[in-house]
């Protein structure tokens, strides 16, 4: 059993999951040099799916890497670049080298990316994919062909508590928890309302129990990070407010640094919520403040 | 019978901009045609929709998906309906493009999917790699086959 997954079961405390940099090169050293700072502060590691729709090292290379170096993986399919024949046969190959957790997403758009010419996919949508790899750790491929050896997998997905239509988004939720998600990283949501109120609503609809809930908190050093964040990453919106706190302060790093323990202090507030994932565009050691400042000790 | 996909795309493309999948959902996506996502997504919004609720791709576009949301609770709207909106919708099977919807509904054949989306398995006799493994292996082969079937 994956540790993610015994964390999922036993809720004994909050659980960290970071997001993994991406790796364009420089072998297995680079890896280890960016999975250094990390380990001791996360339970379980994204490995990215070409995000934002860039190129990078692959999901299930980096899975592979992040697994071989100690870590434990999460391995992020997304259904833009892929059919739905090699979705299957990554989760498979990824689960060969022990990789269990999968987390399924629809993906941003090839035009979110540097290369918006190239043709998207979109075979299944995320919460088919959820149900094509419950059936193969049940013992079968979409297709219906048995698996003599089925993978072990724990399988999770994503939800965006702050994208219209708001009040869909907990039937959302739903549905993905139904289709097997034991677990939903949420998108970075800078308001602490929308969040609280998706977390009530997942809380009344019971899906908290068998899903852990993991709101996502990013950490950023400046305004302008913050500001290319609103404007490029599909799905982001930051207020005004909070822009303009960053952007006057006198130690803006500092400030952007506070403002993420604090939307991350919240999100730990809420019943409901098993923990957080953590974005760090800032590789500073912040990620491991951090940890230390919520007293989260994986 | 191959006037009828022209028929029914002169219809539901004029006032659904329907995109012909042959497989048609209208009914449960708030008479919305998903298909017109950019996306393509069956089962619902992406995380990637604005703030005003138009699209991640088409920015001047309302998100398909807020749209048929919001049709699907509308008063006119029959309750079976508004519950289907809920439900998982299957992949779609690529090779029912440019179909008549119609007559796959009345066929059933848009019903159908994937053995294994439903939890079903096939004999593994069936497939490709076993039958080879068996014309591979020598000695299935029944006596005379390479004097029938020379090397070219």
């Amino acid at each position: 059993m994956s540790r993610l997954s015994e964390l999922v079961e036993s809720r004994e405390r909050h659980i960290v999951t970071a997001e993994f940099p991406s790796i364009d090169g420089g072998g297995l050293d680079a890896v280890r040099s960016k999975l250094d700072p990390l380990l001791p502060y996360v339970d379980a590691i994204n490995a990215t799916d070409n995000p934002a729709a860039h190129a990078h090292a692959s999901n299930v290379s980096i899975a592979i890497a992040l697994a071989t170096l100690g870590a434990e993986p999460i391995l992020q399919v997304v259904c833009r670049d892929r059919n739905r024949i090699a979705q299957q046969a990554d989760i498979m190959g990824a689960a060969l080298f022990g990789v269990e957790n999968i987390c399924a997403l629809t993906g941003d758009d090839v035009t979110a990316g540097d290369e918006p010419e190239a043709r998207r996919v979109f075979d299944l949508d995320s919460p088919q994919l959820i149900r094509v790899a419950r059936g193969l750790a049940e013992g079968r491929y979409l297709s219906g062909r048995p698996i003599a050896n089925p993978p072990r997998l724990f399988i999770g997905a994503v939800e965006n508590p702050s994208a219209p239509p708001l009040d869909y988004r907990v039937k959302r939720a739903a549905l993905k928890s139904n289709e097997g998600a034991r677990f939903l990283q949420l998108q970075i949501c800078y308001y602490p309302d929308r969040l609280e109120k998706f977390i009530t609503g997942c809380v009344a609809e019971g899906i908290d129990v068998p899903t852990a809930l993991l709101p996502t908190v990013c950490l950023t050093k400046s305004a302008r990070a913050l500001t290319f964040m609103h404007d490029n990453v599909p799905g982001i919106d930051v207020p005004d407010d909070i822009r303009r706190r960053v952007a006057s302060a006198a130690n803006p790093a500092e400030e952007s640094y506070q403002v993420t323990r604090e939307i991350a202090q919240h999100a730990l507030s809420l019943r409901g919520v098993a923990g957080l994932h953590i974005t760090d565009f800032r590789h500073d050691g912040s990620l491991a403040r951090l940890v230390g400042d919520l007293g989260l000790r994986p | 019978m191959r006037l009828l996909p022209i028929v029914e795309h002169a219809v539901k493309g004029r006032v659904w901009d329907c995109r012909m999948c042959g497989q048609c959902v209208l009914h449960s996506t708030g008479m919305t045609c998903p298909m017109t996502c950019p996306k393509t997504l069956r089962n619902g919004p992406c995380g990637g929709v604005r703030e005003d609720g138009h699209c991640e791709v088409t920015p001047e576009m309302e998100c398909v998906w807020t749209v048929a949301e919001r049709r699907s609770r509308s008063v006119i709207n029959p309750n079976a309906w508004e519950r289907e909106f809920d439900h998982l919708r299957p992949p779609v099977d690529n090779r029912l493009r440019g179909t008549a919807s119609w007559s796959n509904l009345f066929s059933g054949r848009d019903r159908q999917t994937p053995l294994g989306w439903d939890g079903a398995t096939y004999s593994p006799d069936l497939t490709v790699e076993s039958s080879l493994g068996e014309v591979d292996d020598i000695d299935s082969l029944d006596a005379g086959f390479h004097e029938r079937n020379p090397l070219p």
